[in-house]
């Protein structure tokens, strides 16, 4: 298993974001975790990449333990890409800049050579990267910063709604995109979604979560069929 | 700034950064105040930087035959009462007061800048041991410090200086903190924990330029305050000493004559006010196109 998460509860302070939350994921599998705002989606992606420091339970990446891996380590095997492209991109460098960076950090040789390589990955043109952020639109933001965490190879790409802050035309490219990307480099993916249909669309498994707690684990054909054994989940489909 | 650690072709990346300002000058020019801001700016620093080419007369040779003459085609702005041409002591002036708001400067922004952005950044304790400090300096009446040490050092621009820094930091330590807390928690930091950067790479290149914009504009109102408190300072005597032409002490000399030769304290006074008024144009200007709370999400 890729990643396995079992019994994670996440609190900030008096309230309680995750309850008792458990799933595995196997290498080369997207699953996906839905549910309305406020659920704690988002916030077992954070808690996987060790950006919440309150929680119990167990998470393993790759038989790693976030809690007990150095950083780096941890970086070149997990990385992120955030909701909104507006707010993820440092508004002071041009993008091959922060595309490079995380490779600078780590001292990975040919970090020019590799941001070229990066871009034409993502789909933008090589010239790009003397670009600031405020001269692309949002698709493009969310292409450099998937650029972003793919700099170090990661295996497991964590997805907190990549398409949410965009237009519907601009989503379907972004999705397209994050499936060549998991085909092409084998990677494991983790979406959060409240779209059932970017869900049904990217993964393969699903969890659905429902005030802080998980409500019932799906298969992309189950959710099809609409065999939906919890109503909760039934209420989200229907609404789709 | 950091580019030396990436290794981006320089020119492009330069021409990059080439049309950032000039789009950044070109909405500047859109502001007329802020273009009379900066033009007095200019000229203050044009004058400081060729004072003896402009100057009509030695600031400091007394003519006694001219004693307090009034404002003519050979004194443009009349003579003190040692007969030292007004205008000319203005013009060296200048280099005073800018030696004064440099050096205040200098000092006083990057040490409250870094005091904030660490304390902001870092949070717990440090934060606030940094921000009790901060909150006693805060405590400190201004000009009641200043004097407090100017009388322990001794007069001078130096020391005038040095006390105006005391109570000029922590105002930039309040406002790169609340920048700092902000920031901190972007997700551009974020995504450069999760490669692994450590703080203080976080602090130096990211955290620091997000706040170096409202620095710069406090910074620029600070200027104008600065000028007066030197001035007042200067007035009192605990500035700058005579013979040099502080704006402060030209008042002061000027102020016994101020019924019947009114130019002698009347002219300073009003460099004080065109340059102050200069600085806070130009911070306000400043202001509407650096300020994050202003400018809208681009």
């Amino acid at each position: 298993m890729m990643i396995e998460i079992k019994d994670l509860s996440v609190t900030f302070g008096s309230s309680t974001a995750v309850r008792n939350a458990s799933f595995s994921v196997a290498e080369g599998e997207s699953f996906g975790l839905v549910g309305e705002s406020g659920s704690g989606k988002s916030t077992i992606l954070r808690t996987i990449m060790g950006l919440n420091w309150n929680w119990s339970g167990t998470i393993r990446v790759a038989d790693l333990d976030p809690a007990r891996t150095p950083r780096k380590t941890l970086a070149r095997v997990v990385q992120m890409v955030f909701q909104d492209p507006y707010a993820s991109l440092h508004p002071r460098y041009v993008i091959g800049h922060q595309i490079a960076e995380p490779m600078v950090i780590n001292a990975i040789p040919n970090v020019q050579r590799r941001t070229a390589e990066l871009l034409d990955l993502i789909g933008l043109p090589a010239d790009f990267q003397f670009r600031y952020p405020h001269e692309l639109s949002g698709g493009q933001r969310q292409r450099v910063a998937i650029a972003r965490a793919l700099a170090l190879s990661p295996r497991v790409l964590l997805l907190d709604e990549p398409t949410s802050a965009l237009d519907v035309s601009i989503q379907a490219e972004i999705l397209n995109l994050l499936n060549r990307l998991r085909r092409e480099l084998n990677l494991t993916f983790v979406l959060v979604s409240h779209d059932l249909a970017v869900i049904s669309y990217m993964c393969e498994r699903l969890m659905v979560m429902r005030n802080a707690a998980p409500v019932e684990t799906l298969t992309r054909e189950q959710l099809r069929a609409g065999d939906v054994a919890d109503g909760y989940s039934r209420q989200l489909l229907a609404a789709s | 700034m950091s580019d030396t650690t990436l290794p981006a072709p320089r020119n492009a990346l330069r021409a990059a950064q080439l049309k950032e300002l000039r789009g950044f000058a070109k909405r500047f020019a859109r502001n007329p105040l802020g273009m009379v801001g900066l033009f007095i700016v200019l000229l203050l620093l044009f004058c400081a930087a060729f004072a003896p080419w402009i100057a009509t007369h030695d600031p400091y040779l007394p003519t006694l035959t001219a004693r307090l003459s009034a404002p003519s085609a050979e004194y443009w702005f009349g003579a003190d009462e040692l007969g030292r041409d007004i205008y000319s002591r203005l013009v060296y002036g200048s280099r005073l007061t800018l030696l004064i708001v440099g050096l205040v400067i200098v000092s006083s922004a990057p040490i409250g800048l870094l005091i904030g952005v660490v304390s902001g950044t870092v949070g717990g304790w440090v934060d606030a041991v940094f921000m009790r400090i901060t909150d006693v300096f805060l405590a400190v009446p201004k000009l009641l410090l200043a004097l407090a040490f100017v009388a322990a050092l001794g007069p001078g621009i130096v020391n005038a200086a040095l006390a105006i820094t005391l109570t000029a930091w922590p105002p930039y330590a309040r406002l790169a903190r609340a920048e700092a807390l902000i920031v901190r928690n972007s997700d551009y930091v974020a995504a450069i924990r999760l490669a692994g950067g450590s703080e203080f790479r976080i602090i130096v290149f990211h955290v620091i330029p997000m706040c170096l914009s409202s620095v710069i504009v406090r910074m620029t109102f600070d200027m104008a305050g600065i000028i007066l408190t030197a001035a007042g300072l200067g007035f009192i005597g605990l500035g700058a000493q005579p013979p040099l032409p502080e704006w402060g002490a030209m008042i002061s000399t000027g102020r016994k004559f101020i019924f019947d030769q009114w130019w002698v304290a009347t002219i300073p006074g009003a460099a004080i006010f065109i340059v102050s008024l200069g600085f806070n144009l130009l911070g306000d200007a400043l202001r509407d196109l650096l300020d994050p709370h202003l400018r809208q999400r681009n």
